[in-house]
């Protein structure tokens, strides 16, 4: 079953994907395969130095099962200071 | 005191808020906008922030740091928004009984807000923008 997420973007994410909070449906449940299902979508993800989700405003590990409750980000490289 | 902010950083009170009387030592690190970038003029900077997140973030990191250092006081203020150049867009501020450790612990703070804390900045020249450090130097402009 296609689970149904909210993905929150930020910086040149947020350019690629075209809005701040995007719909975003797909059949995995995994942090890792969020990330494998973004590059594949929109192939541009690849030229990023780095990409992070953070589930519930913690940067996330690979194999976490996310819901679709739960607050999703991109988190592309920071470049505060 | 943490603080991301729209308003320009009041410098003297990020450093009176880390201040402590028990301190010899008060140590502030004030990052500002330069107004050159890859040879380019910088017309502006635009910040934004996961809001949310970067304030827990900065906490671990002040964590990380009381665990190393005896922080008497400490305090980081960012600013987000559009800034021009000259303008304050960090201040990191701690004390402690001496300026070893102070230089130190400012140090580690300001180095791992810059690594970890999730906000970006978007450079905007005469002639284009670009998110900084989003992708390989060789495609930046792609």
């Amino acid at each position: 079953m296609a689970m149904r997420y909210t993905l929150k973007t930020f910086g040149i994410t947020r350019d690629i994907l075209g809005g701040k909070e995007v719909a975003f449906e797909m059949e995995g449940v995994k942090v890792s395969e969020l990330k494998s299902e973004l590059m594949l979508r929109f192939p541009e993800m690849k030229t990023l130095n780095s990409l992070f989700i953070a589930v519930n405003n913690t940067y996330a590990e690979d194999d976490l099962v996310i819901s679709e409750s739960d607050e999703i980000a991109l988190i592309p490289p920071v470049s505060g200071g | 005191m943490i603080k991301i902010t729209e308003k320009a950083i009041d410098v003297q009170k990020v450093i009176e808020t880390a201040s402590n009387l028990g301190a010899g030592a008060v140590n502030a690190f004030i990052g500002t906008v330069r107004n050159k970038a890859k040879d380019k003029n910088v017309v502006w900077l635009e910040y934004e922030a996961y809001e949310a997140m970067a304030v827990g973030e900065i906490r671990k990191i002040i964590d990380e740091a009381a665990h190393k250092w005896d922080l008497m006081g400490w305090a980081v203020s960012h600013r987000i928004g559009t800034l021009k150049p000259g303008e304050v867009a960090v201040v990191v501020a701690v004390s402690t009984a001496h300026r070893k450790a102070s230089f130190e612990a400012c140090q580690y703070i300001i180095d791992n807000v810059k690594a970890k804390t999730p906000i970006w900045k978007k450079e905007v020249f005469d002639d284009g923008e670009e998110w900084v450090d989003a992708r390989p130097v060789a495609n930046a402009n792609n």
